[in-house]
């Protein structure tokens, strides 16, 4: 109706936030998955910050002030995860390890989303010679399986080993490099969309020049999916990193704890019954990749109307909100706002 | 329970039982904001052979009626009372036992035909699939492809196909719009239900088809005897066909009346003030008793001389042609109202002069400049002196900015004005539209559809432009929120004095707000003149044909007009 006037409520920040949001509007079993999602990272990330503190030994140490530490240990006593062939704490390189994959994570997607999200708005937007030859070597790289794109840069960068930051370094930027052409698509897909959208033409009739519509009407519609593809495409790059280290193109053990690296050396002690030195460095893995998957998954699910699950209706028996203001907030988030 | 699949034999009811019965019925859909009573208590019923119009405005509630009868309501919702037809609750059937009633005691025919079909089958097996789902349950025979088919072709023929034993075979893209309309209806009727639902049937379609659809369904009435609920917010579409209407609000029944009633003595205040929002076309003319086009005095602003703007073709198509020849002006000061039915150029002639299309042949000159060879660079000095409304106020601003950047957004392009400036520059022009200042800080989706058009208005017209050009500035609207619109875009047209190109395809709004009008058909100017002139005398072929198949909001008009365009279809 015209005459209706909404007050316009002022969401606090908690409300806005992507993870949080999504929390507060999830019910039942979408709630759970987030809430265990939400759960599995915060611990991914306590770990790798406060590794220092919370390993009881260094990722490289193997002996302290009572000597060098037995070698393939059952976990118990001083080790509590035991310890590897070489003498190092299993525990402790788990722990150093989240502290890695998270250094590779945030170099990669930064790396990958500055490059990824430019490339695609003015591939997208501008269109012609620029937007095919963009998509074509998108496309090229796409062709590739991920690792072994991730191989090839790894060693072009720095022959395949190196210390902490330049191993990261490398594997951020043969993540980075498979993870661009994603970006790219999915922002170009979203600018194309855009750009034939009323308010973006209303600008081109007041004049706008193609920087200002680019970088005030199109960027931060455009950009709303990225907090889903981020957490999906972190998993997705400790998996590549792990694979990495597993094929011997990671970190070198003196200088960072990698899991994958660890689960290489586990693997002839798989056979003689060792299963500590496996099992550990793999759940790493396994928890941390489906925590960000349901965090990403979730996100997903709620961000789609027609998937997000919601209380019955008339369920609480308490009178609720206007019809006029809940009709627009419906509207509202039909549009995705 | 055994069933009966001879549909005919239906029929066998006494005359004076209704057909459907809807008994307070109540739908509360759960949503992130809450749950909302979509429809709060509704009590209506369908007698044999009567046409039951349910009018309103979005919002109201009549399209979840209507999904309502047919059991279409989505998971979220839950619903009360009863929904009775042939004596079978929809609300609380077993699944199986709804999937017979659809279709054979009940069909629905959709708002938009091109989508209600699907585009990978003929329409005869599309049709054929609901007289093949109805046989072969308990005790009936399956119905060969054959016979189907047969029956398909009888059921075409009954809506008025031509060559239906041909037609039978294509595919729904080698049917126009108001056919495949047809089609739908015809598909809705394959199995005779005793009732139709007719969902806005024919709101996607001209005005020409339009009336073609009504005249259809008003024969299915007479020849068949079937019920039709029709859902429409269209009053002409109810003037012309129902017998009887229901108008709803807010998911309430505000009032119900038989149709002649309703319009001549509406009771209710809210009815009384919908009718009255209503444009009549003849009634309020913007160009009432004037002799010759005014506003001549001046350099014309838009001069267009055998414009042609051409979209190129695929590999191997020739290009189309949008626009095909098209010569006009406008002057200062003056209102030039388009108007045109889908694919006449329209909306491409409005693009074109703003600098959204490029001009492919002809000269088109706007404020003096050539769009034939359009630059960017040369041509953004020009573009303060333009305005441009939108047709939906919803696409129109930038979710993440608020009321008061968008509005702004032209200021700050061409004069470069300080924060403060452009407050207060924002805080005026919202208060010309009639908005509150404080609106400035809202969010584009804080504010009604009607309030976001205004909003809209306030930016074309925030650095004073000389021409303003609204493309169905009004068309997404409610009528009672289009009537004020309207009047606001009048009265703001009068105090600043600025051109204005008007696009509609609704000749009535044209007339109330445009001196000179032009009508476009298929790209080619086919009639210019006074307003008032073209709509009570026109001369072409077209112009008559597109006016007398408007149906005007008055049962005893309309009877008259529609016997007018029938003589008028058959010279």
């Amino acid at each position: 109706m015209g005459t209706t006037v909404l007050e316009p409520k002022k969401k606090s920040l908690l409300n806005r936030l992507p993870v949080s949001s999504h929390i507060r509007q999830s019910v039942g079993l979408q709630r759970t998955m987030l809430l265990i999602g939400v759960v599995l990272c915060a611990v991914f990330v306590v770990a790798a910050i406060f590794a220092p503190v919370l390993a009881p030994y260094g990722y490289s140490q193997i002996s302290d002030d009572a000597g060098s530490f037995p070698a393939q240990a059952e976990p118990g006593g001083k080790h509590l995860m035991g310890t590897t062939v070489g003498g190092y704490d299993v525990l402790s390189r788990m722990i150093w390890g989240s502290q890695t994959a998270m250094a590779v994570i945030v170099a990669a997607v930064l790396m990958s989303i500055f490059l990824g999200v430019f490339l695609g708005l003015v591939s997208g937007y501008f269109g012609g010679w620029l937007d095919r030859v963009l998509v074509v070597i998108a496309d090229a790289i796409y062709a590739f399986p991920t690792l072994l794109v991730a191989i090839v840069m790894s060693i072009a960068i720095n022959k395949g080993q190196s210390g902490f930051w330049g191993g990261i370094l490398a594997c951020g930027f043969a993540i980075t490099a498979v993870f661009v052409p994603q970006y790219f698509r999915v922002i170009r897909a979203e600018t194309i969309r855009l750009k034939a959208e009323p308010f973006v033409e209303s600008a081109q009739v007041v004049g706008a020049s193609s920087a200002r519509i680019i970088s005030r009407h199109i960027f931060s519609n455009a950009t709303r999916t990225l907090p889903l593809i981020f957490t999906l495409n972190a998993s997705e790059a400790i998996l590549t990193l792990a694979g990495l280290g597993f094929l011997g193109f990671g970190i070198e053990p003196s200088s960072a704890a990698e899991w994958g690296f660890d689960l290489n050396k586990a693997m002839s002690d798989a056979s003689s019954g060792i299963w500590w030195t496996g099992v550990f460095p793999g759940l790493a893995i396994v928890l941390t990749v489906v925590g960000l998957t349901l965090v990403g998954e979730s996100i997903n699910d709620l961000n789609d109307p027609r998937l997000r699950g919601r209380k019955a209706a008339g369920a609480k028996g308490a009178p609720g909100p206007s019809t006029a203001a809940a009709q627009s907030a419906i509207a509202a988030n039909v549009r995705g706002l | 329970m055994t069933i009966n699949i001879d549909s005919a034999s239906d029929r066998s009811r006494p005359a004076d039982q209704p057909v459907l019965e809807i008994d307070h019925l109540k739908v509360t859909f759960a949503t992130d904001g809450g749950d909302v009573y979509a429809v709060k208590d509704v009590s209506l019923d369908v007698r044999s052979g009567e046409v039951l119009a349910i009018v309103g405005e979005s919002g109201s509630g009549k399209t979840v009626t209507a999904k309502t009868i047919l059991g279409l309501l989505p998971e979220t919702a839950t619903s009360g009372g009863a929904v009775l037809i042939n004596g079978n609750n929809v609300i609380s059937v077993s699944a199986a036992k709804l999937r017979q009633i659809r279709g054979r005691d009940v069909a629905m025919v959709f708002q938009e035909p091109s989508t209600a079909l699907n585009p990978v089958f003929t329409v005869g097996w599309q049709i054929a699939e609901g007289i093949r789902a109805h046989a072969g349950g308990a005790g009936g025979k399956r119905v060969s492809a054959k016979d189907a088919k047969v029956r398909a072709i009888e059921a075409l023929r009954k809506v008025g196909i031509p060559d239906p034993e041909h037609r039978v075979n294509y595919y729904p893209h080698q049917f126009s719009g108001g056919q495949k309309q047809r089609v739908v209806i015809a598909a809705a009727l394959a199995l005779n239900p005793g009732l139709i639902v007719a969902d806005e049937p024919t709101t996607a379609l001209d005005v020409t088809v339009q009336a073609e659809i009504l005249e259809l369904l008003r024969d299915l009435r007479d020849k068949y005897g079937t019920s039709i609920v029709l859902i429409t917010h269209n009053m002409g579409v109810v003037a012309d066909l129902a017998d009887r209407v229901v108008v709803m609000y807010q998911g309430d029944v505000v009032e119900e009346a038989p149709v002649r009633v309703l319009f001549a003595e509406p009771k209710q205040d809210y009815t009384k003030k919908l009718l009255a929002a209503v444009p009549h076309l003849g009634r309020n003319s913007a160009s009432e008793g004037l002799r010759e086009r005014a506003h001549q005095g001046s350099p014309v602003l838009v001069e267009a001389t055998n414009l042609t703007i051409e979209y190129p073709g695929r590999l191997g198509t020739p290009a189309f042609k949008a626009v095909d020849g098209v010569s006009f002006t406008v002057s200062p000061g003056e209102v030039f109202g388009l108007v045109g039915e889908s694919g006449s150029g329209k909306t491409t002639i409005g693009r074109a002069i703003a600098g959204l299309n490029r001009t492919t042949g002809g000269s088109l000159k706007v404020l003096g400049y050539e769009m034939l060879n359009l630059k960017e660079r040369t041509f953004k000095p020009l573009r303060k002196n333009i305005g441009f409304v939108f047709q939906d106020p919803a696409a129109s601003f930038n979710p993440q900015l608020t009321i008061g950047d968008c509005v702004a957004e032209p200021m700050i392009i061409h004069t470069n004005p300080s924060p403060a400036q452009a407050r207060k520059r924002v805080a005026e022009l919202l208060e010309s539209v009639q908005l509150p200042a404080s609106y400035a800080q809202r969010y584009p989706h804080e504010l009604s559809g009607g309030q976001r058009q205004r909003a809209s208005l306030a930016r074309a017209l925030i650095l004073n432009p000389r021409l303003l050009i609204a493309d169905e500035p009004t068309s997404a609207l409610d009528v009672s929120v289009q009537a004020k619109v309207l009047e606001l875009f009048k009265e703001i047209q009068a105090e600043f004095g600025f051109a204005a190109l008007f696009i509609s395809h609704d000749l009535a709004v044209v007339d109330i707000l445009s001196q000179w009008v032009g009508v476009l058909y298929k790209g080619k100017l086919v009639e210019q003149g006074i307003g008032s002139q073209v709509m009570g005398a026109p001369q072409h072929d077209y112009t008559k044909r597109l006016i007398a198949s408007l149906p005007v909001p008055d049962p005893d008009e309309q009877a008259r007009r529609r016997e007018a365009h029938r003589a008028l279809l058959t010279q």
